[in-house]
């Protein structure tokens, strides 16, 4: 046999194939150049002459949790170090997939220390324990995928973690009776909230999509009404009546007894709302499977059951992954819109930082940080997508 | 030949105004093959998916091992154990490897242990020539390498009959001669087997009787020789006429 032939490209060989192969490629490499000149120069040059960054780092503790109090910041600290610690071990442990993850979450952590190293020495010490948690958690990991190959039991045993792990951040951020004081979500705030509310609606929208999705194409009527009715009446309303309704007029259906938290009225409307699209979107990748794998699946003795949990909802589940990662983009932004419950998170802080006299001015300056911690989450979840998309792709070419 | 494992008395299945099997009666024996043919629309594959109940019938009888196939969920479980099926389009799983398609329904189904379960794929990846593909996923195999599978995975569930639904009808020349071969001697073995074919060749030398199809109805039904060289029914003439000398 003979083996493939070896290609091997150089710089030099890539500029002139892919830049300067015919003499209009040339003068178009030419005039992207220039292009990309003349904004990067702009740009540069108001960014690092013109503009005054002194807003953010003073008010990045407010923009970063709200009036979270500051005695008690060492438990979203602690919270960080717990998630990303397992991050961590986890990557260590299996892997590919989740190295991506530590390289992109390691980058912001760079990053936000850039911004704290103007500032805080206390909170940069913080910072840098994360840093070394997280890659201290991979070297754990990578030791114990080394000399044991990572076995099974350590596998189960970060799976329950990874379980426990919300239950545990939530409890120390809300507070346990009698073991941390409580602190309200009035208090909470910032990217903090923005992270809360769309972390947790994703989580619980998903699996409600899903069922919604099955519903919708139940063989029981009044399953499969009920199903169509609530997707439909979600899909034909604004995002903002629903958490309008939530935040607003739950209360006035509710016994006056029954305080419900401001917070967990925004997750509800998140949830109820993204788990009508996810449905459709799933009802999609369910009308994808081929019948014939069903009549398979049946022919060979699965239930009902067992042939949607095993045959039907993994493929559906896979092929959808685009579409669900761009709705839980869009989640993800849409979380601003709580400043009519009204709360304050990420934009919002950053929104009435501007209005303050005292900083009145450098509104571009906010508004751009603002932008890269929303574009760097989100293409975080892009990211992370396609990576998934391809880990579970395997054998489908 | 006595013994009858399947009974079908006067079948008859509607899909909508259409009338696809306007009464079918067949019994086969325990360890007999019979090859059904016929042309397409006749309704050979809707009978046989009436057999394990991929199709309900409407009017009639079928009797799978003593047990009337009805709308009683637990018999039409008792029955799919009992029976195997393999498509024309193999409809593997194709987000699961070769050793995972074949080991889900003895795990998921008749409770096997995994260890057990491996094992058994192992011995029938064995039976059908291909033990080396067991982690690859199906869609780095050939057509034929995956219909072998997809047999496999249907005796793992150690069936007591076979059906085949067109198994070759989709495959490369070249390849139905190994699906044949393993169909083969599978018949040899002492299979119940009913086979929608139109491999004659296969027929000839396999089949203990050919049953022929037309406008959902049995319209011959005799012992190879006999059916290739003394056709009673015209239309069974016509078609032999038409896939033996074209």
């Amino acid at each position: 046999m003979l083996p493939p032939p070896t290609v091997r490209v150089g710089p030099i060989r890539w500029l002139k194939e892919n830049l300067f192969s015919t003499w209009y490629n040339t003068l178009l490499t030419f005039l992207a150049l220039a292009f990309i000149y003349a904004v990067l120069k702009g740009v540069l040059a108001w960014a690092l002459t013109q503009a005054d960054w002194a807003v953010i780092p003073p008010n990045l503790k407010l923009l970063l949790v709200g009036f979270y109090p500051q005695g008690e910041l060492w438990r979203i600290w602690i919270g960080l170090y717990l998630i990303l610690g397992l991050v961590g071990l986890s990557a260590g442990i299996w892997g590919k997939l989740l190295r991506d993850a530590v390289v992109l979450i390691g980058s912001a952590v760079i990053l936000l220390g850039l911004v704290l190293w103007l500032t805080n020495w206390g909170e940069l010490l913080w910072l840098t324990g994360l840093a070394v948690t997280m890659f201290g958690g991979i070297g754990l990991g990578w030791l114990v995928r080394s000399k044991l190959g990572s076995p099974k039991s350590w596998k189960r045993s970060l799976m329950v973690l990874w379980l426990l792990a919300p239950v545990l951040v939530i409890l120390l951020l809300t507070g346990a009776p009698g073991i941390l004081t409580s602190v309200p979500t009035t208090q909470w705030g910032g990217l903090l909230l923005t992270y809360a509310l769309a972390i947790v609606s994703i989580f619980l929208s998903f699996p409600l999509g899903v069922l919604l999705a099955l519903g919708r194409r139940s063989a029981l009527p009044v399953i499969r009404w009920f199903s169509i009715g609530y997707i439909e009446v979600i899909r034909g309303v604004p995002l903002i009546t629903v958490l309008f309704m939530a935040s607003l007029m739950l209360p006035l259906f509710l016994p006056s007894s029954w305080r419900v938290d401001h917070v967990i009225r925004a997750i509800t409307a998140f949830t109820l709302f993204t788990a009508a699209y996810v449905a459709e979107n799933v009802r999609g990748g369910l009308q994808a499977v081929p019948y014939g794998h069903i009549d398979a699946a049946r022919a060979l003795g699965l239930n009902p059951l067992l042939t949607t949990a095993l045959i039907v909802l993994p493929q559906a589940l896979r092929a959808v992954i685009p579409a669900n990662v761009g709705q839980f983009i869009s989640l993800f932004k849409d979380t601003s819109l709580v400043f009519i419950v009204p709360l304050l998170d990420f934009l919002g802080i950053a929104l009435d930082v501007i209005k303050d006299p005292k900083w009145g001015g450098p509104a571009s300056e906010m508004l751009l940080f603002v932008a890269l911690m929303y574009w760097m989450f989100t293409y975080f979840m892009s990211h992370m997508s396609r990576r998934l998309e391809k880990a579970l792709g395997v054998g489908e070419r | 030949m006595s013994d009858p494992i399947i009974v079908a008395e006067d079948v008859h299945k509607w899909f909508g105004p259409f009338h696809a099997l306007r009464g079918v009666s067949l019994s086969v024996s325990r360890g007999e093959v019979v090859v059904i043919c016929g042309p397409s629309g006749s309704g050979k594959s809707t009978f046989i998916r009436t057999i394990n109940r991929l199709e309900e019938h409407q009017r009639g009888r079928i009797l799978v091992d003593g047990i009337e196939l009805t709308n009683d969920l637990k018999n039409i479980e008792a029955i799919r154990r009992e029976i195997g099926m393999v498509f024309q389009q193999f409809n593997l799983f194709p987000h699961l490897t070769v050793l995972q398609n074949i080991t889900l329904a003895p795990i998921w189904v008749r409770k096997m242990r995994r260890s057990e379960a491996e094992k058994l794929a192992m011995e029938l990846l064995e039976r059908v020539g291909i033990p080396e593909q067991a982690h690859k996923y199906p869609g780095q195999l050939s057509g034929g390498q995956q219909q072998r599978v997809a047999i496999a995975r249907a005796l793992a569930m150690q069936p007591k009959i076979m059906l085949f639904d067109e198994p070759t009808s989709a495959l490369d020349p070249e390849m139905i001669k190994e699906v044949l071969d393993v169909m083969g001697e599978l018949a040899e073995s002492g299979m119940t087997m009913i086979v929608i074919t139109h491999e004659m060749g296969f027929a000839r030398e396999v089949a203990d009787r050919i049953a022929f199809f037309d406008e959902g109805r049995i319209v011959e039904s005799a012992e190879p020789v006999e059916f290739f060289t003394q056709p009673k029914h015209e239309r069974t003439k016509l078609f032999l006429s038409q896939i033996l000398h074209h």
